[in-house]
């Protein structure tokens, strides 16, 4: 039903290059999430894919149809903006109903498709009100409903949650699962979010400065990043990047997550001076600084007391470490 | 407003400098329209005076009404100046929505020479103006003055909304193309009722100067036919005689009609005006 093939995609705003030849491939059905830095040019691929900016070089494949030359109403696609962007002067209502009415479905049609978009989303008792008349999560969810109404091939949602409130999100996000369950389109999805991330998404595209880093399940980014930059970039708290050579390890660095170092007061491989610790309750954070290797990550599951410029020791396991050659690929050994 | 908040000295000093400031802009319209009320001989013994039943003399009126078409000059100046009041917002908005929406060599530079005409009077051109309306058989017609307001207009209007085009939301304007609404669409239904208090500051300030202007009518437009207000209240002032009566009697009825458009645009206006600073 909609799947979609972007082809060494690039974009320039005149001399800034900001996609540097993009490949990907998303299946029928998959629920494909975009992360990267800010201004990794997430945001305009998703625009790039909407038609709402042309690609400078490359081929936009939706569905098997090349669209490059497509407006973006002819796509079939249907786009969630972090702002919203309901039409301030139409009830919530003919928002719904707009897209649809425009394509030239009869008045019937339209009637039925909004009812059942709505009842989907619980927006019965909204729809006579205007969207300055409503909170910011009944408008985003207006507008996730304005999506559904075309039953378009692709969705695509900018930072949907990203100006709701925690609480919101989460209800959120389960919605959105929710529908990708029902509805078995496929989803591209930019977030900055890992969690939103993490669990949402099918696959992952990791992009950093207008170009791929990886594409996988959110499993394999974790436990099997392929540089650097996107083990650094998965996971919270981040990977710690340790000096291999001390370490009597391979390559330049050693990279290990927070939980797979060890943290004692007695006896381990790096002396090191506790800077900071987080207590969450259910986990705690240890900052542990060392000579060699700066500022240390250490995750421990419950309750766990430290003491701020206490020494301490730390061990990494070595089984669970990534080793990464000078240009941050990975070393696989 | 919270009482901490305000303080009622500050507020008092605050109303009694803005009221000084009304009374002093309002005084010369007092002045005109009391005065068109009284007799020749009362205008010049006391001009500050209120009309007294001895004084008031309605002769300025019956003279302004039964000498020259005044009926016919006000509906030139109307005629002019709503024309090009619509032109200048219609084709100003237009032309602001393209620069500030649409990405094209030489944007910028388009603006800016747009933007000149802020900068440069248009009177600088009036001779060339003049041979312009000769060769194309325009003098003498209101054509030629709407045409003329219209280009005086456009600068201020265009360098205004442009501004204000830029802040609605790109987000909306997207959301609009992937519903399938035309450019014409979006400009005309999501743009224009967004950017509402910034057109009616542009149309007053477009629609004053064009209603009070003087020099056009006069070089472009000065047949009986084809007169304004502005220019017919002109018979009145002689080399030698001035009918005082007579011209305050018709500026005082001059202002009525721009008094109304205001009305209809000043609560836009309003909020056009604390649209920046409320929110
Ligand atoms: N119209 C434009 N003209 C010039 N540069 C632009 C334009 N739009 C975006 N850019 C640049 O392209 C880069 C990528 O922008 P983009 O909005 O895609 O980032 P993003 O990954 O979505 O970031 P964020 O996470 O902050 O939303 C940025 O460096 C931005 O400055
Ligand atoms: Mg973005």
């Amino acid at each position: 039903m909609g799947s979609l093939t972007l082809t060494a995609v690039t974009k320039s705003f005149g001399a800034t290059h900001v996609i540097k030849g993009v490949d990907l491939e998303v299946a029928d059905g998959e629920f494909c999430v975009f992360v990267g830095p800010s201004g990794c040019g997430k945001s305009t691929l998703l625009r790039i894919i909407a038609g709402l900016e042309d690609a400078t070089s490359g081929d936009v494949v939706i569905d098997g149809r090349r669209v490059n030359d497509v407006p973006p109403a002819k796509r079939e696609i249907a786009m969630v903006f972090q702002s919203y962007a309901l039409y301030p002067h139409l009830s919530v209502r003919d928002n719904m109903g707009l897209g649809l009415k425009q394509s030239g479905a009869d008045a019937a049609t339209v009637k039925e498709r909004v009812a059942a978009a709505s009842a989907m989303l619980s927006l019965d008792p909204l729809l006579e009100r205007r969207p300055a008349e409503l909170s910011g999560g009944q408008r985003q969810r207006v507008a996730i409903g304005r999506s559904i109404v075309r039953t378009p091939k692709l969705f695509l949602f900018d930072e949907p949650l990203s100006n709701l409130d925690a609480a919101l999100r989460v209800a959120t996000r389960i919605e959105i699962a929710r529908l990708h369950r029902e509805l078995g389109a496929t989803m591209i999805y930019v977030t900055h979010d890992q969690v939103e991330a993490m669990t949402l998404a099918d696959r992952i595209v990791v992009l950093n400065a207008g170009r791929v880093e990886q594409v996988g399940a959110p499993m394999t980014l974790y436990n099997d990043p392929a540089n650097m930059f996107v083990a650094g970039f998965i996971g919270s708290p981040k990977m710690n990047f340790l000096a291999a050579g001390p370490l009597g390890q391979p390559g330049k660095t050693l990279g290990i997550r927070p939980e797979h170092v060890a943290i004692d007061r007695g006896q381990g491989a790096i002396a090191a001076t506790v800077s900071h610790v987080e207590h969450l309750g259910g986990e705690t954070n240890v900052y542990a600084r060392c000579e060699e290797h700066g500022l240390v990550a250490v995750r421990l599951f419950g309750e766990h007391r430290f003491e701020v410029d206490e020494r301490v020791f730390l061990t990494p396991d070595p089984a669970r470490g990534f080793h990464f050659a000078e240009d941050g690929s990975r070393l696989r050994v | 407003m919270s009482s901490a908040r305000t303080s009622r000295s500050r507020s008092l000093a605050a109303h009694g400098i803005l009221m000084l400031y009304t009374v002093i802009a309002l005084f010369p319209v007092f002045v005109i329209i009391v005065n068109s009320f009284k007799s020749r001989r009362a205008i010049f013994a006391e001009p500050l005076a209120l009309p007294t039943p001895a004084t008031a003399d309605l002769v300025g009126y019956r003279t302004v009404l039964s000498q020259g078409d005044f009926l016919l000059y006000f509906q030139n100046s109307l005629i002019v100046t709503v024309a090009s009041l619509a032109a200048v917002l219609l084709f100003g908005a237009m032309a602001a929505f393209a620069l500030s929406e649409y990405r094209f060599r030489g944007n910028t530079l388009m603006g800016l020479y747009l933007a000149l005409g802020i900068m440069i009077p248009i009177r600088l051109g009036t001779v060339a103006i003049l041979q312009l309306m000769v060769a194309s058989g325009l003098v003498n017609t209101l054509l030629a003055l709407i045409l003329v307001y219209t280009a005086q207009g456009l600068p201020l209007a265009i360098f205004i909304l442009s501004e204000f085009m830029r802040t609605v939301s790109p987000d909306l304007k997207n959301a609009g193309r992937i519903d399938g609404l035309s450019e014409y669409r979006i400009f005309f239904r999501l743009v224009l009722p967004l950017v509402r208090p910034a057109m009616a500051t542009v149309a007053v300030f477009t629609m004053i100067p064009i209603w009070n202007d003087l020099w056009f009518p006069l070089i472009l437009a000065p047949a009986e036919a084809t007169k304004t207000v502005t220019l017919g209240a002109q018979v009145f002032i002689g080399q030698f005689v001035t009918n005082w009566n007579a011209v305050l009697a018709a500026l005082s009825l001059a202002i009525l009609p721009v008094l109304v458009l205001y009305l209809v645009f000043s609560r836009q206006l309003i909020r056009g005006i604390t649209s920046g600073a409320v929110k």
